[in-house]
């Protein structure tokens, strides 16, 4: 079967030997031990998988690994810049926006995809824009919060 | 428990320094006392607590981290008793070989019976590092000070570390050490940030999930058809011609290791099974099942007489109440790491909240001393009361021995669906009188299978009976956060609404007067003043409800608003008011009281396990829905604290008063009474 050599993630080449259709979560995590991205449901329902491409939130548990190849792929390891977060990862921590955490990688890719798209969202449109990412700990007034307060600092 | 960890082993595994050690059970505290043992530690030992050479803090519990966030609190009551900055705390959890035996994370105890152990440990370590200063620099006790992670006393100066230098003490504690009262809380009473928050927002915390060992390999199992079938016979000559494939057969179990996780779905696919299945019962006999299989009852708090009270009733009132099978839906699916060392120790990493249960149950699975067995656990993707068993473990560990390597087995979603346990399901049915002026003369109340939890009332009803039914259950059930007190609150306050509306009495003032318990009165006005209770009616299609309670410590008080529209609830607003004592972590508080809020949306409006004859007819996320963001209603959150009370555990009670409130709520828009759970069923 046809199999994948090389993924761009996190603006880095990766040498991998994947066969095309293995999902592009079990290659992130499996082959290559980025183990941020989360296996939550394997149906594309709980969001705990997200991964951008090009920019576009994907739900790497149903993706396969060949549509990936050739996009930049950005996974929650990939947004912390020298040691500095990300402002949506520090509105997390500030906001205290999770409990047990496993959903916090999915939630905080699904919130810079949204912020790249609409810089300024207002409470509503974020939950419309989140509603495909589950966090059974129920913080979602607080990633709401989160995802304002970083819309809110970023240089408009 | 680990008797055998001797002094060596402590210092050992954690460097030169003083080791304090907090007996559990008053037995211990015949040979507590400031002396240094040599020998090994005694038999109840819930807490120690570590100073090391370089000034470093350990505090070991035998308790796990799922979410509820008893990390950052439990090292908040240390950081608060030894006067250390909380950065200099670190915590280990949940290692069978490192920290004393517990009995499991459940039950909303850590926060009344674990904090309270690891604070007096960090403050005889306090006294301890005193008497140490006082040794050395040979002045009075009574002049040394420690204050910022720092002991000082005239002209001396010095940090832990310091002082710790060469000293290899062991001491058990007085259980009686005097500690800081709540007023006097500088650190605890805070609320300070998840202690390694930035480890989850990067993607960097490992969860199970996330372990990776050398030579490990993935393991799945072959699941039955259906619940209760036998293995009839069995063909792995396939699946064994598949590349570094394993299969293992033991009973009815029947299971795959192999090099990748798409090689071992491949040879769990390949292998051949019959199985035989039994008639089972299904969803639409199941209350009717409950009643049949019911054994004879167990009485929690009654007094007086039922047929007394009811003779003194102007008005009675019987009705049933039911509630679902639901599911925990803990988003890091159950999962384990076992690994066999060439002495036959096995080690597993797993996602459980009773390691050492765990633990017990490999040491018996594989006929070997506990000593043998050691049960890690990392920082878990929640629980919520589902991860109390030890099926994944002994999967892992069986796969891992027949292949002698490493073995990882993560449960699929749909695994986690069927193959887990469930909340049970169950019936309440209540009969009450009350007289005209609102007074509650008679309450005879009888929960099938849900569970005792909540059952008791903080209502002043002199003649009453509350008897918890057990019943035979088709699905395989176990606990759940706050086990059935969702259930019996949401009978009970459904029912006392019932009771104010056919006396016509407005349903906050009818609680009130029957009401002497003055906790639970102080939070059932804080969330009623709150909400606005009583001061304007509600918009035409949208209703009012109103609900209380008390379980495991905690006093609960919750008021909706909810607009109905051609059938269907939407929850506009709640206000929930909760007393635990003295809050330890105003913000985590809240997080728990809000997380629980959204948790209960679930359980009262969609959440339900369908199944017919042994399956499981909704096992995936598609079918099961669980609350999103667009189900989240404006959340205030009401903390009554009270430094002059015991903390209490707030993980689970805060999840009993939604689904009352809302029914309530909906019964005043509507006319429409609620009586099973969920509402959409």
């Amino acid at each position: 079967m046809p199999s994948i050599t090389e993924l761009d993630v996190n603006g880095i080449t990766q040498r991998v030997n994947a066969s095309s259709e293995r999902s592009l979560l079990s290659v992130l995590r499996d082959d290559l031990d980025l183990t941020g991205t989360k296996y939550g449901c394997g149906e594309g329902q709980c969001g705990a998988c997200t991964v951008l491409l090009d920019g576009e939130p994907v739900r790497s548990c149903i993706t396969p690994v060949s549509k990936a190849a050739g996009k930049r792929i950005t996974t929650i390891e990939g947004l912390e810049q020298e040691g500095s977060l990300d402002p949506l990862q520090e509105a997390f921590l500030e906001v205290g926006a999770f409990q047990c955490g496993y959903c916090t990688p999915g939630m905080i890719m699904s919130g810079t995809s949204l912020l790249r798209r609409n810089p300024k969202p207002t409470a509503a449109e974020i939950a419309h824009a989140m509603q495909g990412n589950i966090c059974r700990c129920g913080t979602y007034p607080r990633i709401v919060a989160a995802v304002r307060m970083a819309a809110q600092r970023r240089p408009s | 428990m680990n008797a055998d960890l001797t002094r060596r082993d402590f210092f050992s595994a954690l460097g030169c320094g003083v080791v304090i050690l907090c007996a559990a059970e008053s037995a211990d505290a015949q040979e507590s006392g400031r002396r240094s043992r040599n020998d090994a530690r005694p038999q109840s030992i819930s807490a120690w607590l570590h100073i090391g050479d370089d000034g470093t803090v350990t505090a070991c519990t035998g308790k796990a981290e799922v979410g509820q966030n008893i990390r950052t609190s439990l090292a908040q009551a240390v950081a608060e008793e030894l006067r250390v900055p909380l950065a200099s705390i670190k915590l280990l959890m949940a290692d069978t070989d490192l920290t004393p035996y517990d009995m499991g994370t459940f039950g909303s105890r850590t926060t009344p019976t674990m904090a309270p152990e690891i604070r007096k440990a960090a403050a005889a370590a306090r006294e301890a590092l005193v008497d140490i200063a006082a040794s050395k620099w040979t002045v009075d006790r009574k002049t040394v000070r420690v204050a910022d992670g720092k002991v000082s006393a005239a002209g001396h100066f010095a940090g832990f570390g310091e002082l710790m230098r060469g000293q290899q003490l062991v001491q058990i504690i007085d259980p009686q050490v005097a500690l800081t009262p709540a007023a006097d809380w500088k650190i605890a009473g805070q609320s300070v940030p998840k202690v390694d928050g930035r480890d989850f927002v990067t993607g960097k915390h490992q969860y199970t999930h996330d372990l990776k060992r050398p030579r490990m390999l993935y393991g799945k199992v072959l699941r039955p058809p259906a619940f209760e079938a036998k293995l009839v016979s069995f063909d792995d000559a396939a699946a064994k011609q598949m590349p570094g494939v394993t299969t293992v057969r033991q009973g009815d179990f029947v299971a795959v290791a192999a090099p990748d996780s798409e090689s071992a779905q491949r040879a769990v696919e390949a292998l051949k099974a019959e199985w035989k299945t039994e008639t089972q019962p299904s969803e639409g006999e199941l209350f009717a099942y409950f009643k049949a299989n019911a054994r004879p009852g167990e009485d929690r708090q009654s007094g007086g007489s039922i047929d007394q009270g009811m003779a003194q009733a102007h008005q009675k009132l019987s009705q049933s109440y039911t509630v679902a099978y639901i599911a925990h839906v803990p988003l890091e699916t159950r999962v384990a790491v076992a690994e066999w060392s060439r002495e036959n120790k096995l080690t597993v990493w797993t996602g459980t909240q009773r390691p050492f249960g765990v633990r017990a149950d490999l040491a018996t699975e594989f006929g070997i001393h506990e000593e043998n067995v050691r049960v890690i656990v990392s920082d878990t993707g929640s629980a919520y009361g589902g991860k109390h068993t030890s099926e994944y473990a002994i999967e892992a560990a069986r796969l891992a021995k027949a292949a002698g390597q490493p073995v990882k087995v993560s449960w699929t979603r749909q695994e986690e669906f069927t193959w887990a346990y469930l909340r049970p399901a169950g019936v309440i049915e209540i009969a009450s009188g009350v007289r005209q002026d609102g007074v509650i003369t008679a309450w005879d109340f009888h929960n099938y299978n849900s569970g005792p939890s909540g059952m008791q009332i903080t209502y002043d009803i002199p003649n009453r009976r509350i008897v918890f039914h057990p019943s035979k259950s088709p699905l395989r059930q176990g606990s759940y956060r706050g086990l059935a007190a969702t259930a019996n609150h949401f009978a009970r306050e459904t029912h006392i609404d019932e009771l104010a509306h056919a006396l016509n009495i407005d349903p906050l003032e009818f609680r009130l007067k029957n009401l002497k318990d003055e906790r639970q009165r102080a939070v059932l006005v804080a969330a009623a003043n709150r909400f606005g209770w009583g001061k304007q009616k509600a918009a035409a299609g949208h209703g009012y409800g109103i609900s209380m309670g008390f379980e495991k410590g905690g006093y609960v008080a919750t008021c909706a608003e909810v607009s109905v529209e051609g059938g269907r609830p939407k929850i506009v607003r709640v206000v929930e008011a909760f007393e635990c004592g003295a809050v330890v972590n105003p913000d985590h508080l809240s997080n728990q009281i809000e997380g629980a809020i959204v948790m209960a949306i679930g359980g009262a409006l969609f959440e339900q396990v369908h199944f017919e004859n042994g399956k499981i007819l909704n096992p995936m996320l598609s079918r099961y829905r669980v609350p999103r963001f667009g189900d989240v209603p404006v959340i205030e959150t009401v903390l009554v604290d009270r430094k002059d009370l015991p903390s209490a555990g707030a993980g689970e009670t805060p999840i009993v008063g939604l689904a009352p409130a809302v029914g309530n709520a909906m019964f005043q828009a509507t006319g429409i009474r609620q009586r099973s759970l969920p509402f959409s069923s």
